[in-house]
């Protein structure tokens, strides 16, 4: 009897405690923040530095700094780029997230309209000095237009053409390309014997879309119409992949084994050498950690089609960046605003920067002589003059995943010694656009 | 859940000790008798936990307007009726005609994987099945595909299909010279092959073991009896062992069966997120329309639709192997 009911009681204990513990998660999905645990912040990194392990040794120091000043602890995690949206997400639906976080800063206007993430209105931007502390190119990628922003501009990086001097000096190659013409004629000079001419990470959705982007404004053409819709199989939006492709498929200056890149393999082979050229944002600490020298390789703009980098057709990099983005229902508001003031602040973006070898999307900070290097000269140019941002729509990230996957679909056509013609390139837009979501 | 916890609470607690010398007999049986039933109640939870609650979650979310501007408070979001479906199966429009081709490409493949795992895991146990020198080694060595955990063993297979450096175009391009030129494994059409190879040496040694076991139950007079009557080896696995391990292999196919069609890790480890329309197998692809499109109603109604076919497949074939049985029987 005694026994069956001790039997009973620790059944029914069991079964309770299980009922209770799931219905543990989730009670926090709704609502905005608190400041309910004013001592502890959680911090999700994106993957900045040549590995997660680097990041952690140049993020430790500054938060322990903020820690001291503070009293405010962080839990820092780097996640890699690969999970960085999916966490996102899974976050975003489970209400369970970090305070702060890092976000790509084309993903910016999808996650504002998931209204996840703390919109930085003038009072927000008043907490760390206003909105004109930043740089308007920068701001420009922070959600959409007309909207108070998802976040807040951390690092800026933009497109850069890296080429190794050696290379060049041995295939007679004097200058840099200016031009897609320049650059190609180049290309054939310097692929022979096993190198080739130009590296491209052809299994990288992301990476495609960057520079199909380019190419695109480069054409006069956008993926999305004034209105917001997508417009994939415009002529001149067809054009642009068919000439981006078309550096495999028909000027066979990359490799073909490049199709499968996705693990910024052409990075490591521009460092050994196999590449002579690089289209890479803000590569110079990459590079550094895989052990080549700054002597090694020289740092020009993104060609055009023809004249100088500029506006309009002429734009040759997207405005690339991490905003600093606040959790909305973080439970310590009033310590993540006080952190992003912190990680905005001028003396740690100098630091962040130079560990990163970004630029400051802070005007003081940019503005350090620290960043007139050359490799900063051009990439600051670029970001002030010829960079646009990605379109600021909703569906935003959809567009990356459909249009890169069909542009990764179009380099492994390329690699099998498929013709990519302009009705092929126009058949898999068609079919990314049909993949969006329906208006 | 806790309702019933709760009424169940009291219930016991009324027959306390007092009662009645014959009610109370009763209700020793009763509690006897309810014992076993409490004890499971734990588990019954969990399982309803585990299981239940987010298969139930999953088909209303299959009714629901899932997209991202509704992702973080889902009661907003309204209610679809039945427009997820109707997406997913109108095989006329892009979004219907890619989960069609997915489901064949996976359909194909599950039969492949599974036919060639149960050829190579029966093969392998039938050799072995005398006793020789080394055949405790082979029979662990076997085993070390299935007991790997599967991203290493599937990073490993992704290094070695690499198209420049990998050890398969250099066996087969560079050592072996048949192929003209290095083959690309992991985009394009030569997907489909890299995926069932990984998938085969990946599932046959369950195969092997479950076969294996099988074997160790058919009586060694049998083929004794069948050796003195002058049956052959190939005779002897046609008449004697084939029709022994008839029950195991009925469960072994379908627990493959089941695994293969909805194997998740091997292609997405493989190919990463977007899998190649060669190799776009229907779990990799439901993922994709979830967390790539940020629509998890859509998502959701296909795997509805997939536990659905599932359900039919596993009811179908049961009903006809256990017919077949009893026939046989």
């Amino acid at each position: 009897m005694r026994r069956f009911r001790a039997a009973a009681a620790s059944a029914v204990t069991v079964s309770l405690l299980a009922a209770a513990t799931a219905c543990g998660g989730g009670s926090s999905t709704d609502g905005g923040g608190s400041d309910d645990s004013p001592k502890e912040l959680t911090y999700w990194a994106s993957n900045q530095g040549a590995s997660v392990e680097v990041d952690k040794k140049v993020l430790q120091p500054e938060l322990d700094k903020f820690e001291k000043e503070t009293g405010i602890e962080v839990k820092l995690e780097v996640v890699p780029w690969s999970d960085l949206l999916n966490r996102i997400l899974t976050a975003t639906t489970s209400g369970q997230g970090p305070d702060v976080l890092n976000i790509g800063n084309t993903w910016s206007a999808s996650l504002q309209a998931t209204g996840a993430l703390l919109p930085w209105d003038a009072e927000n931007f008043d907490k760390i000095g206003g909105k004109d502390r930043f740089v308007d190119s920068a701001l420009g990628s922070t959600g959409a237009s007309g909207q108070d922003p998802a976040a807040v501009p951390l690092y800026s990086m933009a497109y850069a053409l890296y080429y190794n001097k050696k290379m060049f000096a041995e295939a007679g190659v004097s200058e840099p390309p200016a031009t897609w013409d320049e650059l190609a004629a180049a290309g054939r000079k310097l692929s022979k014997g096993g190198k080739w001419g130009l590296g491209a990470e052809g299994s990288n959705p992301v990476e495609n879309v960057h520079h199909a982007f380019v190419f695109a404004k480069q054409h006069g053409a956008d993926f999305f119409t004034a209105d917001g819709r997508p417009d994939f199989t415009d002529e001149g939006v067809v054009a642009a992949v068919e000439q981006y492709v078309g550096l495999m498929a028909e000027e066979k200056i990359i490799a073909p084994g490049n199709a499968e890149y996705a693990q910024n393999q052409s990075v490591s082979d521009f460092a050994k050498g196999r590449n002579a050229m690089l289209l890479w944002q803000s590569a110079s600490a990459n590079l550094k950690s895989q052990g080549m020298s700054e002597d090694d390789y020289g740092i020009a703009p993104v060609p055009v089609q023809s004249g100088a980098p500029g506006g309009g057709k002429n734009v040759n990099s997207m405005v690339a960046g991490i905003n600093l983005a606040v959790f909305k229902n973080t439970d310590n508001l009033s310590g993540a605003t006080e952190f992003v003031k912190f990680m905005t602040s001028d003396a740690e973006q100098k630091i962040l920067n130079t560990a990163y070898s970004s630029i400051p999307p802070v005007k003081a900070a940019q503005e350090d002589p620290s960043f007139n290097t050359p490799a900063n000269a051009v990439l600051k140019d670029t970001l002030a003059k010829s960079a646009a941002a990605l379109p600021q729509v909703a569906d935003e990230s959809q567009f990356e995943t459909a249009v890169g996957t069909a542009i990764k679909e179009l380099f492994a056509d390329a690699a099998a010694g498929k013709p990519v013609t302009a009705r092929s390139v126009k058949a898999k837009l068609e079919k990314a656009q049909q993949q969006m979501p329906a208006k | 859940m806790t309702t019933t916890v709760r009424a169940d609470g009291p219930a016991v607690r009324k027959d306390a000790p007092g009662a009645a010398r014959g009610p109370r007999r009763r209700t020793g049986r009763i509690r006897r008798a309810g014992l076993p039933y409490l004890l499971l109640l734990p588990a019954l939870l969990l399982e309803l936990l585990v299981h239940l609650v987010p298969m139930v979650t999953g088909i209303v979310m299959s009714f629901k307007e899932l997209t991202q501007f509704f992702i973080r408070d889902w009661g907003a979001a309204p209610w679809a009726g039945l427009d997820n479906y109707k997406v997913s199966v109108d095989f006329d429009a892009p979004v219907g005609e890619a989960l069609l081709h997915s489901f064949l490409v996976t359909v194909g493949f599950t039969v492949l994987s599974v036919g060639l795992c149960w050829l190579v895991g029966t093969a392998a146990a039938v050799l072995m099945q005398d006793a020789f020198r080394g055949r405790g080694l082979l029979r662990a060595l076997f085993l070390v595909p299935y007991a790997l955990p599967v991203y290493a063993a599937v990073i490993t297979w992704v290094f070695m299909f690499q198209h420049d450096n990998g050890l398969v175009n250099h066996v087969l391009h560079d050592q072996l010279g048949l192929t003209g030129k290095p083959s690309f494994w992991l985009i394009g059409d030569n997907s489909f092959v890299a995926l069932l190879t990984v998938s085969v040496w990946k599932g046959w040694p369950f195969a092997f073991l479950i076969v294996m076991a099988g074997l160790q139950n058919i009586p060694r007079e049998l083929y004794e009896a069948a050796a003195l009557d002058g049956a052959g080896m190939w005779q002897q696995v046609r008449r004697i062992t084939l029709p022994s391990l008839r029950p195991v292999n009925q469960v072994l196919v379908l627990v493959l069966f089941l695994w293969t069609f909805n194997d998740f890790n091997t292609p997405y480890v493989l190919f990463g997120r977007t899998a190649p329309a060669a190799a776009d197998l229907v779990s990799v692809h439901i993922y994709q329309a979830s967390f790539g499109n940020w629509n998890f109603g859509t998502g959701s109604a296909m795997s509805v639709l997939l536990l659905l076919f599932l359900l039919v497949v596993t009811g179908a074939y049961l009903a006809l192997t256990s017919r077949g049985r009893r026939t046989a029987a």
